[in-house]
């Protein structure tokens, strides 16, 4: 098992260098950022590109931006944006936000999500899980930003109970942020409880029809002992990595959703690097956003092992 | 015996015979009738109620996406200046009173002085905005030392009316053309030109021909409560001769146009002038207008329609490439299968919008906007098709058919497609009814983020018209209510459809009910 999750780690790290290289080739032969004429800053950017190796061959380049990484955690300066500011310190100021957003959205919809995947499999075949069925089909089909409409629509503007974008400011533990922050959450709410009440209720309605639920059964226990001791376990093992999963996720934010409600995380700061050709951040969210799916998916991967003892990881069959 | 050997190539024909030509199989006919796998498979896709409901509603938005865009009497392209974020509006309908499609929209607190302001409008151009008094409130104020009652009120107003007259430069020939579209029709366009002085010296609000008490336009009434109108009559400075329709009251000295620069001013009721410019037609949008001033109705069938065909290519295309690279993967095997899956597992770690960025950037001025968007939904979008081909792949290809093929000499090829990929067809058709709304759906959030701007090249796209109903959520809500509703309805059918054709064909469910 360990010298399983140490080849998948190291291959992960292989994919995700691949990926920067390719990544880092295509943004460099696009021409850098022009400069504003008469900028007094000129040379010192000129100075500073020519450091980077702008006018060396690729590689030579991507070894420069590698060494500046590993050894400085310098991922460059933004030349549009935030001129001449340094770009992990700009996106490390943004992070917090997103991360919390999302954290307070995962936080408020696995747990519901859950639940109603629970009651659905335990009412199997009845109205309650056919409502419920339709209502988790309807609200993964919709896209996130109908969401935020509805909730704007509704809450921000005919009800006016909550602001229709977020607080600017870092008191991000106030009341007043939380109330400001919670369109964004409930938006993104929406499709994570519909796609953990999916996977809970598919799982546990498999396991509840096993013969040693019968057996359990048959041996004395109640419905209820029965299914918490030994449905709920089972059908954790599926459920466990996918919480996994999202905790992860959590850092990238969410490109739509911070865009609507104008925070000011990671998302927001993506896009606007990718519409005002900011290169040097787009370069480090491009690494961070393919990191994040990469360690998600092996997360997922391996905590499926270490929950489930029997599946053996890696083993020749 | 050697010979012997040697000639089993070579039995004469004639030599063979039929060992039971006239023996009678005492098996049982089979009597049930023969149905086919797709038969099959439709028959348990009708059973569930719920996709045929979503294949229907599907259906009628496909057609709404092909039909609207041709059949509308709007093009995508036919822009107004004015008529911006506008409520739905059917003439017809309004007239019926029923409360929808009537353009309207509410105004709280109105007091006596805009109430004036609306019969103005309504006395001049004889189409009252206002639709109707949904609230009265009275306030006692004091007002000179007295308690006067003030009234204010909320009303209903047609956007359209209310607009009322604009002041357009037009040059002589165009003046000209408007006066004589005027006499063949009978409407007028055209209304008597006030001057600033007159109306303490207001030059913003082309809507005001009365008489006013002070500069926010508040209207003067004389002994009857009627308005006072102040139309020019000066000739001098007149800009072109006037023959044609004149207002009632009007005694033939009332100007209608001024003089500027080559050119003439006129006041125009802008309602009459639209129609005077889209060939009679009045203003007619079924579900409003959208930022840009387009038809909406028209708007959303034409985005639909970009969507819908842009996933069918973009599916069609993954499939194919997704088939062959997943048969190549999942027939060979070993390291054939383990380099092409590293492959795929590289190319699958880019984040989407990173590969949509990229080809924007590199190809969109080489290429066009819509082919670099199109490669970057095809780089990674076939891995899905491969990994499920290269399972079905597995699964067949140690069968016994298989074998019998392979023993037979088939070509490696022709094993493939011919014997392994047939199998395998169902479950992947399936996955492309899945396939396309996830295409949509990516489509739409990168034209709603901007990243993507495919206006130029399809008019417009769900996204983008979202994105644009997006900021004027509060001023006018429908701009993003009948994108939203269009979506999240194609999405939902989309999936139920799929869902549905999936079970339908997935063979491990096949006979489990009944």
């Amino acid at each position: 098992m360990f010298k399983y999750t140490l080849q998948r780690i190291l291959y992960m790290c292989m994919v995700l260098l691949i990926i920067t290289a390719m990544c880092f080739v295509l943004v460099r032969m696009l021409p850098p950022a022009e400069l504003p004429p008469g900028d007094p800053h000129t040379e010192v950017v000129e100075a500073r590109r020519e450091a980077l190796g702008y006018n060396k061959p690729y590689m030579v380049q991507f070894g420069i931006f590698l060494q500046n990484v590993f050894t400085k955690f310098d991922w460059g300066i933004s030349d549009k944006l935030y001129f001449g500011r340094d770009v992990a310190q700009i996106f490390f100021e943004k992070l917090p936000v997103s991360i919390i957003v999302n954290l307070y959205s995962i936080l408020f919809s696995i747990p519901i999500g859950i639940g109603l995947g629970i009651f659905a499999a335990l009412k199997k075949n009845t109205w309650v899980d056919y409502l419920l069925s339709t209502a988790t089909m309807i609200v993964i089909s919709v896209p996130s930003f109908v969401y935020a409409f509805i909730i704007q629509y509704i809450f921000s503007y005919k009800l006016g109970w909550l602001p229709f974008l977020m607080k600017a400011g870092t008191d991000y533990f106030t009341w007043d942020m939380f109330v400001s922050m919670l369109p964004a959450v409930m938006s993104l709410s929406f499709g994570t409880i519909a796609g953990f009440t999916r996977t809970t209720r598919a799982e546990l309605t498999e396991v509840l029809t096993s013969e040693f639920m019968l057996l359990a059964r048959t041996k004395g226990l109640t419905k209820a002992q029965a299914t918490i001791r030994h449905a709920m376990r089972n059908c954790f093992v599926v459920v466990v990595p996918a919480i996994f999963g999202s905790f992860i996720g959590v850092l990238g934010g969410s490109l739509i959703i911070e865009r609507i409600f104008a925070i000011p995380g990671v998302g927001g700061l993506t896009i606007n690097a990718i519409n005002g050709r900011d290169y040097p951040i787009f370069m480090l969210t491009t690494c961070f956003y393919t990191a994040i799916g990469l360690v998600a998916s092996l997360v997922v991967d391996i905590s499926y092992g270490f929950i489930d003892p029997r599946i053996r990881m890696g083993s020749k069959k | 015996m050697s010979n012997m050997n040697n000639n089993y190539e070579r039995i004469p024909q004639e030599k063979f015979e039929f060992v039971q030509m006239d023996a009678r199989l005492h098996d049982k006919k089979i009597d049930t009738k023969f149905r086919s796998f797709f038969a099959d498979a439709m028959l348990r896709f009708r059973k569930n109620k719920s996709s045929v409901v979503a294949a229907w509603i599907l259906l009628f938005l496909i057609l709404f996406s092909l039909i609207v865009p041709m059949a509308s009497p709007y093009d995508i392209k036919d822009r107004d200046k004015l008529y911006v974020n506008f409520p739905a509006y059917v003439p017809a309908v309004a007239e019926m009173n029923l409360g929808i499609l009537d353009g309207s929209k509410v105004y709280a607190s109105q007091n006596e002085a805009s109430m004036n302001y609306w019969r103005g409008i309504a006395e001049e151009t004889g189409m009252n905005p206002v639709i109707k008094i949904v609230d009265t409130t009275t306030t006692l104020v004091k007002y000179r030392g007295k308690m006067v009652e003030r009234y204010t009120y909320t009303i209903e107003a047609n956007r359209y009316f209310e607009l009322g007259c604009v002041y357009r430069t037009l040059s002589y020939k165009q003046f000209e053309e408007l006066q004589a579209w005027q006499n063949e029709t009978g409407i007028q366009v055209i209304y008597p030109y006030v001057e600033s002085k007159d109306i303490m010296d207001i030059t913003d609000n082309p809507n005001l021909w009365y008489e006013v008490t002070d500069t926010k336009g508040s209207a003067k009434l004389d002994a009857d409560g009627n308005l006072i109108p102040v139309y020019s009559t000066r000739k001098e400075i007149e800009g072109a001769p006037y023959n044609s329709l004149r207002i009632p009251g009007d005694d033939g000295s009332y100007i209608y146009s001024i003089a500027k620069s080559g050119s003439v001013n006129v006041r125009v009721c802008y309602y009459n002038y639209y129609r005077y410019m889209n060939e009679g037609r009045e203003p007619s949008y079924i579900f409003g207008t959208t930022s840009m001033g387009e038809d909406l109705f028209t708007a959303i069938g034409v985005g639909a329609r970009f969507s819908l065909i842009f996933a069918v290519l973009v599916s069609a295309i993954n499939l194919s490439i997704g088939a062959v690279y997943g048969a190549i993967q999942g027939y060979y095997g070993g390291m054939v299968d383990m380099i092409l899956d590293r492959i795929s597992d590289i190319l699958s770690g880019v984040p989407f919008v990173v590969v949509t960025t990229l080809f924007q950037l590199h190809l969109a001025q080489k290429v066009g906007i819509v082919p670099s968007f199109l490669f970057a939904f095809v780089l990674t979008g076939w891995i899905s098709m491969a990994a499920l081909t290269r399972k079905q792949f597995y699964r067949f290809k140690g069968l016994e058919f298989v074998m019998a093929a392979r023993t037979l000499g088939a070509s490696d090829s022709r094993l493939m497609f011919k014997h392994i990929f047939p199998n395998a067809m169902g479950t992947i058709i399936t996955s492309c009814a899945l396939v396309i709304p996830g295409v949509i759906n990516s489509e739409t959030s990168m034209t709603y983020l901007g990243i993507v701007n495919i206006s130029d090249f399809a008019g417009t796209s769900i996204g983008t018209l979202m994105s644009q109903g997006n900021a004027a959520v509060t001023s006018a809500p429908h701009a993003m209510l009948w994108p939203s509703i269009f979506i999240s309805l194609l999405m939902i059918s989309f999936n139920l459809f799929g869902n549905g054709l999936r079970d339908a064909f997935n063979p491990s469910t096949r006979g489990v009910e009944d």
